[in-house]
């Protein structure tokens, strides 16, 4: 806490991580990383879902155990096997949900767990004196004898910046503290990061916002696919590079055969959606979806990808616009609602979302055709065992034991499982909220096939992913979000991945009447 | 489908086989019958009897279970229903006695099914308010006293036979059968053990995961009036005070012996039966050692203890662990 000094011109290492890797089962969440921060710098760490960011800080900071690589602080190596020890070394880390006491006062807060005590009693005024002090030097003038779920989350965020740099950090990692922010107490936490800064303490910025990447950061990680993409200086990077960093793969190992350019008209239409939206969700759009083609919907984490699927299937309530089919109104209050109509969704959370964990492969496949028989119409075991084989064998699903649980089986099976699971009740239109994930390679191009396949058999599918070569590989249409608005609606030949980035990447104001 | 239990069932059947054992030695006759009066009787025959209302309670409490809920009102249910019953035996006929006591049941469970499926509040808390209230109700429709009836058609539900076996054992192997039939004949079973594995994933399949769940608390209340008309036509009276006090714990437990876990997802009616059995040979055995009857307690949360330890996912992580430890080193 000695050297408040400014930092010197070229910021030494504070925090330097070389090689590092972890894996879960067969995947690989990170390979190889190296990561650099430098004294008083603020570096944004990048990446889609499932990019390696959050094993990345959990192997840091002591959560998860680092299969290789070393991990160095100060020119120290350390290896934490818990937050505390990490807490300990000098690492600490805010999440975006405050883990702190609400219903303590805020003075509380800060020194639970070293209250200042007189014979074992804990010295009140002494304890909001200090508290009080404490925030003032981060331009916070509160009442800290209040409770601290009596005020907002960007003073809960700054409580618990204060906490942990007052137990001595270094370096401080704020994983997407801006998320539940509005504009003005985004500026608060920004002016807290920048005195930080000023102090010499390391800060590592997770988010998904790229505007605050922009004004807050001076470097930039990237990671995808568990790999570091690079490293760079926020003020070298024009903006279109960064987003080709996150979601570009300039490695083409397959030929990307196009899907077939059919004139529009020629195919019949699914189901469509007029200014179709939810308030807060995601503004209202038009789609057309149509029978054997795929329609892309690419974008930034936190565009509006995921809520655009969950409008169209039902999962979610939609407060504005219609949808229809066949030019009949129909209403899509429920998943029941989207499944009755012949619509299928594979949600991205395959784990919370998608599967029933303890039940059998043969379970699991059967449940949406099941759903929708009713009860009083119970699939047989026979007719059970016929479709989980049929699938099994259809999609390759390994091991091909139906009667094994679900859980058991690595995530491409248990996502190809639940893609039999919609192509037992004979869809209309798939849903695929990024189909790719989590999965090992050879499992991602049977996927891709998969979805040529589907559309081929005159499916209509809506299918979500970062990884833009993918989109460009199957679809016929694609859809760009920005900001939880569809800004962007690109057909045939221009479909093409620095198409798409320029529509992610496009400032907001212009592009706005592409969209109508 | 029921076919499963001898690969799952085994741990418990032989639980109930050591457990007869153990009171053979205790008791040399306890394996002997007699006919009286067209009934059987003997100490095997007395534990089906005696374990008939924890089975019933079980037989609803399972799907609660299964569905990742709790059902803690179910003592007190079998009080309203003991309590229903008592107050129009004498009065009316057995039919109007029992579609009264049932019907009552059913009320409970849609009461507790409302709360926890629609207004989504937990279920233990749900089902407590019941649990609580439920006793005061019973005392209301007894009026404070310890209602008695002679009417014999309601006496015979409690101490009759049918073809030799006590009627209560009969009315609940009969509801072993039609609730099987129910939950396995159907799509049910399938779909309350999604529920209960993933409700959000179910719901994400198009189950109506809140239909499932408001079902089975329903089931639970009829199971439980019907334990509670059978407790009361036993001592031919309802006491809205002890009429199946602490019984839900029994039939949690009865539950939890048959291999069903609390977090919900695959279950079995047969076993959660089996292990109300496991709890009565359990007592009857205490009782004809000559122990005090006070050692139950502690021989049941030692009982208790080795389920949830078999259970424990930590100890299975920790077996799997030494057996490779052994493998590395061989």
């Amino acid at each position: 806490m000695s050297d408040f000094s400014a930092p010197p011109a070229t910021r030494p290492a504070l925090l330097d991580i070389r090689g590092l890797s972890k894996s879960f089962g067969t995947l690989k969440a990170l390979d190889g990383v190296d990561f650099t921060l430098g004294e008083g710098e603020i570096h944004a760490l990048l990446g889609e879902n499932g990019a390696g960011k959050s094993t990345l800080i959990k192997v840091v900071t002591g959560v998860f155990a680092r299969d290789a690589g070393t991990v160095r602080l100060a020119g120290r190596e350390i290896a934490p096997r818990s937050a505390k020890d990490a807490v300990d070394a000098g690492i600490a880390t805010v999440y975006q949900e405050v883990n702190l006491l609400p219903n303590l006062s805020v003075a509380q807060n800060l020194f639970l767990g070293r209250q200042p005590t007189r014979f074992g009693v804990v010295r009140e005024g002494e304890m909001k004196r200090r508290a009080r002090a404490l925030l003032l030097d981060y331009g916070l003038d509160i009442d800290v004898g209040a409770p601290l779920s009596s005020y907002s989350v960007a003073v809960q965020h700054i409580t618990a910046i204060a906490r942990a740099v007052d137990l001595s950090a270094r370096v401080l990692i704020l994983d997407e503290p801006t998320a539940s922010l509005d504009r003005h107490e985004v500026e608060i936490l920004f002016n807290v990061m920048r005195k930080l800064a000023d102090r010499g303490i390391g800060i590592v910025f997770v988010s998904h916002f790229l505007d605050q990447v922009y004004e807050i950061c001076d470097r930039v990680t990237v990671l995808r696919n568990g790999r570091l993409i690079g490293s760079r200086d926020i003020a070298d990077l024009p903006r279109l590079d960064l987003i080709r960093m996150m979601l570009g793969r300039e490695l083409a190992e397959t030929t990307h055969e196009r899907a077939a350019s059919q004139p529009d008209t020629a195919r019949e239409v699914c189901v469509s959606f007029k200014r179709y939206g939810k308030q807060g969700y995601v503004a209202p759009f038009d789609l057309e979806l149509r029978c054997g083609e795929v329609v892309g919907l690419a974008g930034l984490l936190g565009s509006g990808r995921t809520e655009t699927a969950r409008l169209v299937f039902g999962a979610e309530r939609a407060d504005s616009g219609e949808a229809t089919i066949d030019g009949k109104a129909i209403k899509l209050n429920s998943p029941r609602d989207g499944a009755g109509f012949g619509f299928g969704y594979c949600p991205e959370e395959r784990k919370t979302e998608g599967i029933v964990a303890d039940l059998t492969v043969r379970e699991n496949i059967v449940l949406a055709l099941q759903a929708r028989r009713g009860l009083h119409r119970p699939l047989s075991r026979r007719e059970q065992d016929e479709i989980a084989m049929r699938y099994i064998r259809m999609l390759d699903i390994r091991p091909p034991d139906p009667e094994r649980p679900i859980g058991l089986l690595s995530g491409g099976n248990q996502q190809k499982a639940l893609l039999a699971r919609w192509l037992a009740t004979s869809p209309k239109l798939l849903v695929l909220d990024e189909p790719t994930r989590g999965i090992d390679v050879g499992a991602h191009a049977e996927i891709i096939r998969l979805v040529r396949e589907l559309c081929d058999q005159g499916l209509a599918l809506l299918v979500i992913s970062s990884e833009l070569d993918e989109i460009v590989t199957y679809s016929n249409r694609v859809v760009v979000l920005r900001d939880r608005e569809h800004v962007e609606e690109l057909k045939g030949d221009a479909i093409e991945v620095s198409s798409i980035l320029a529509a992610i990447a496009a400032d907001t104001a212009p592009a706005r009447e592409v969209a109508s | 489908m029921m076919l499963r239990i001898p690969r799952r069932g085994f741990a418990q059947v032989l639980a109930l086989i050591v457990i007869l054992m153990i009171n053979r030695l205790v008791s040399p006759q306890f394996f002997n019958l007699h006919l009286q009066d067209g009934r059987l009787f003997g100490s095997v025959i007395d534990v089906l009897n005696r374990g008939t209302p924890v089975a019933l309670l079980s037989l609803g409490m399972v799907l609660v279970i299964a569905t990742g809920g709790i059902d803690l009102s179910v003592g007190a249910v079998m009080a309203i229903a003991g309590a229903t019953a008592a107050s129009l035996a004498d009065t009316h006929s057995l039919p109007v006695v029992l579609a009264s006591a049932l019907a009552v049941g059913l009320t409970c469970g849609l009461w507790n099914g409302i709360l926890v499926a629609v207004l989504r509040i937990q279920p233990i808390v749900a089902t407590l308010i019941l649990m609580v209230a439920g006793r005061g109700i019973a005392q209301l429709i007894t009026e404070g006293r310890i209602v008695t009836f002679t009417s014999p058609d309601l006496v015979w539900m409690g101490n009759g036979a049918v073809l030799g076996l006590p009627t209560p054992v009969v009315i609940a192997l009969g509801m072993l059968l039609v609730t099987a039939a129910v939950v396995r004949g159907s799509a049910l079973g399938l779909l309350i053990e999604a529920t209960g594995g993933n409700a959000r994933a179910s719901e994400l399949s198009g189950v109506g995961t809140r239909a499932m769940i408001l079902s089975v608390y329903v089931w639970c209340g009829l199971c439980a009036s019907l334990a509670g008309v059978i407790a009361a036509a036993d001592i031919m009276g309802a006491d809205a005070n002890n009429a199946g006090l602490w019984l839900e714990l029994d039939a949690i437990l009865a539950v939890v012996i048959g291999g069903t876990s609390l977090f919900g997802g695959r279950f079995s009616l047969v076993l959660a039966v089996a292990g109300a059995l496991i709890i009565q040979a359990m007592n009857t055995g205490i009782l004809l050692s000559g122990y005090p009857p006070e050692l139950n307690l502690l021989v049941k949360a030692v009982v208790v203890l080795a389920v949830l330890l078999a259970q424990s996912p930590r100890l299975g992580d920790l077996s799997r662990f030494t057996a490779r430890w052994r493998r590395t080193k061989s």
